[in-house]
């Protein structure tokens, strides 16, 4: 027993090449909506991470402090105000925290430093939730101090250098005569860190005697709080200031949906050459095989038997496109990748085109989409053709 | 079979005027005539006589200007009003089987897929258990699994008319089936439809310019510019 689907099917071979160029129209146009759709997904979520790879979005610190060492040692190494360590426990108990890192920040005169002496930037982090915020820190040589209390140190690239220290050296604090044993060393990392000198928070707090005192404390806020209603919140604490990355992440984000408007302009081009290529190819069949849909309908077909033929002769078409387009883009993801990444100025580490399964289901729903809305017209020109038209249309 | 009163087709004063500027034409003029259930009629006639469109009209595929046409019982024209699309449709294929000049098959489709194309549509309760017979029948039941490519043009009609048979018509409309064939396969379908007419007892109408088909029918009527020719 032969069924439409069949019919429509075998109607397709009848003019091989015809529906073969159709086919690839319709998976290019897939290819390229998978593509940049991919790309669009895989670029935003790349530079989010990014972002959230500076470590704290938002710096907390008492008014009036330097946040950054360049201004402290610009101070001279004074300048410094305080807040209580409590503070860090107020902010993270707020529902858009997601982490927390509660800093001390101090700075010694070295006068055997350079020529005629320099300052030392000693920061003061814990252990536990400090590595974790700045998990993008590459070691040199050795790892992070583990006790909270241990007189160690993790030198930035630069410090070390400076010093001459290596990890598993000794390092002194002028002023303070205490030793630390170096216990690793950053790579370069571009950044202020690579001047710091990172010890343990309770370290710090004891060898300067600043017992529950902090400088500044870096926070982490959850990807679907909203930063600027947060960041207004903080500003109510007393006596605090507040630093915030969001205004840069925000303005990256726009530039971002700006970039999103032009590749989702161009996915719809795609998508309507193809649907006008669908168009033409059912419009020229249905014109093709009039007298024969004049048959079919003295057989007892009806206009919706016609139409729903010709339909699924459309929908078969796009199907196939549809399948071999997006098994095109996921073999092609890597090579678009390193096409991506030598056009574009600046591309964020990480995966540029993320090719998920939702992202599949979504191309088939539009790639059957356009079998239906492009196969509508032919259809229901074949559909309203009466037999005897159709039959007497190229009658020699 | 109409057991109501044996008659397939009546047909009163059916005309078909085709209007050109201001000038009509009139391909079918006035014709009246009545079917027999189980009757094998031939029409024939010079080119542009109407012998086409009247069959046209006879089976339901055009609408006549004006008349009455009544198939085994069932009123489908009355004073030139006209059924619905829909309605014909479903006439159509209760009614009649097609066969046409050229034979129009599915190039893609085997034999069998081209005889059970109709089914994809519409099957007649009991239709499908007849392929076999009607293959058989027309003696092309070895040849069911070639596509029409790979057969000749008498067979490739016998496809056709098969097609035309295996939703259990009670009429068949024959428009000039032998047209593209030679001398000896037109023989062969012309033997075809009258073992229909006689062995199946179908009703046959036929177009042809082919007189020795045509003396194979019980009953030859001519036209000509559109009339019933009575040789007067």
């Amino acid at each position: 027993m032969i069924n439409i689907f069949q019919v429509a099917y075998k109607n397709l071979l009848r003019k091989k090449s015809r529906s073969g160029l159709t086919i690839i129209g319709i998976a290019l146009a897939a290819w390229v909506l998978v593509s940049l759709l991919g790309f669009n997904r895989g670029y935003e979520s790349a530079l989010n991470k990014d972002i959230d790879n500076l470590g704290f979005q938002m710096l907390v610190t008492a008014k009036g402090c330097p946040y950054e060492a360049a201004t402290l040692m610009l101070k001279g190494g004074t300048g410094l105000r305080y807040m209580k360590e409590e503070i860090a426990d107020i902010v993270r108990k707020e529902p858009e925290v997601d982490e927390v890192t509660p800093m001390l920040m101090q700075a010694t005169f070295d006068p055997n430093k350079g020529e005629s002496g320099g300052y030392n930037a000693y920061l003061g982090v814990d252990p536990n939730t400090f590595p974790k915020m700045k998990s993008f820190l590459e070691f040199k040589q050795g790892k992070w101090f583990t006790e909270p209390e241990a007189y160690e140190t993790v030198m930035g690239y630069e410090a070390a250098e400076l010093e001459q220290r290596e990890a598993g050296d000794m390092l002194l604090i002028p002023e303070k005569n205490v030793e630390l044993k170096v216990v690793g060393v950053l790579k370069r990392t571009g950044t202020q860190d690579d001047g710091t000198i990172f010890l343990p928070l309770k370290a710090v707090q004891k060898i300067f005697g600043m017992k529950d005192e902090l400088t500044g404390i870096g926070i982490k806020v959850k990807k679907e709080a909203d930063i600027n209603k947060f960041e207004e919140k903080m500003y109510k604490l007393p006596d605090v200031q507040v630093v915030s990355l969001s205004q840069v992440k925000q303005t990256i984000m726009t530039l971002v949906s700006t970039a999103k408007v032009m590749v989702f302009s161009i996915a719809l081009i795609a998508i309507l050459i193809a649907v006008v290529g669908v168009i033409n190819t059912i419009l020229m069949s249905v014109m093709e095989r009039l007298q024969e849909i004049g048959i079919l309908k003295s057989m007892g077909a009806t206009a919706w038997d016609i139409f729903k033929l010709i339909w699924l002769e459309t929908l078969i078409l796009c199907v196939t496109g549809g399948i071999f387009g997006t098994a095109l883009a996921i073999a092609t993801a890597k090579a678009t990748e390193v096409l991506i990444r030598q056009l574009l100025p600046y591309a964020p580490s990480g995966g540029l085109v993320q090719i998920s399964f939702a992202l599949v289901i979504l191309t088939f729903g539009v790639v059957i989409l356009i079998g239906l809305i492009s196969g509508i017209y032919p259809s229901w020109r074949a559909g309203r053709i009466r037999p005897l038209e159709a039959i007497r249309s190229q009658v020699e | 079979m109409n057991e109501k009163n044996g008659v397939a087709i009546e047909a009163s004063n059916l005309s078909k005027i085709y209007h050109r500027g201001s000038e009509s034409i009139a391909a079918v003029d006035d014709v009246t005539l009545s079917v027999k259930d189980g009757e094998y009629v031939a029409f024939i006639g010079p080119s542009g006589s109407g012998k086409t469109t009247l069959i046209n009209i006879l089976g339901c595929l055009d609408n006549p200007t004006s008349g009455r046409l009544v198939l085994a019982g069932r009123k489908i024209v009355d004073n030139g009003e006209n059924l619905s699309e829909g309605k014909l449709t479903k006439i159509r294929r209760e009614i009649f089987g097609y066969v046409f000049q050229k034979f129009y098959l599915i190039p893609t489709l085997t034999v069998l897929e081209n005889v059970m194309l109709p089914f994809t549509f519409y099957k007649k309760p009991g239709a499908d258990g007849d392929v076999d017979r009607v293959l058989k029948l027309l003696g092309i039941d070895h040849r069911k699994n070639h596509l029409p490519g790979q057969i000749s043009g008498g067979e490739m009609q016998r496809v056709a008319i098969a097609r035309a048979l295996v939703n259990k018509p009670t009429i068949l409309l024959a428009d000039e089936p032998t047209g593209n064939l030679d001398t000896k396969r037109s023989k062969e379908i012309g033997e075809i439809l009258r073992d229909l007419n006689e062995k199946v007892g179908l009703t046959i109408i036929l177009v042809t310019h082919n007189p020795s088909l045509a003396g194979m029918a019980h009953r030859v009527i001519e036209l000509r510019d559109g009339k019933i020719y009575d040789g007067k």
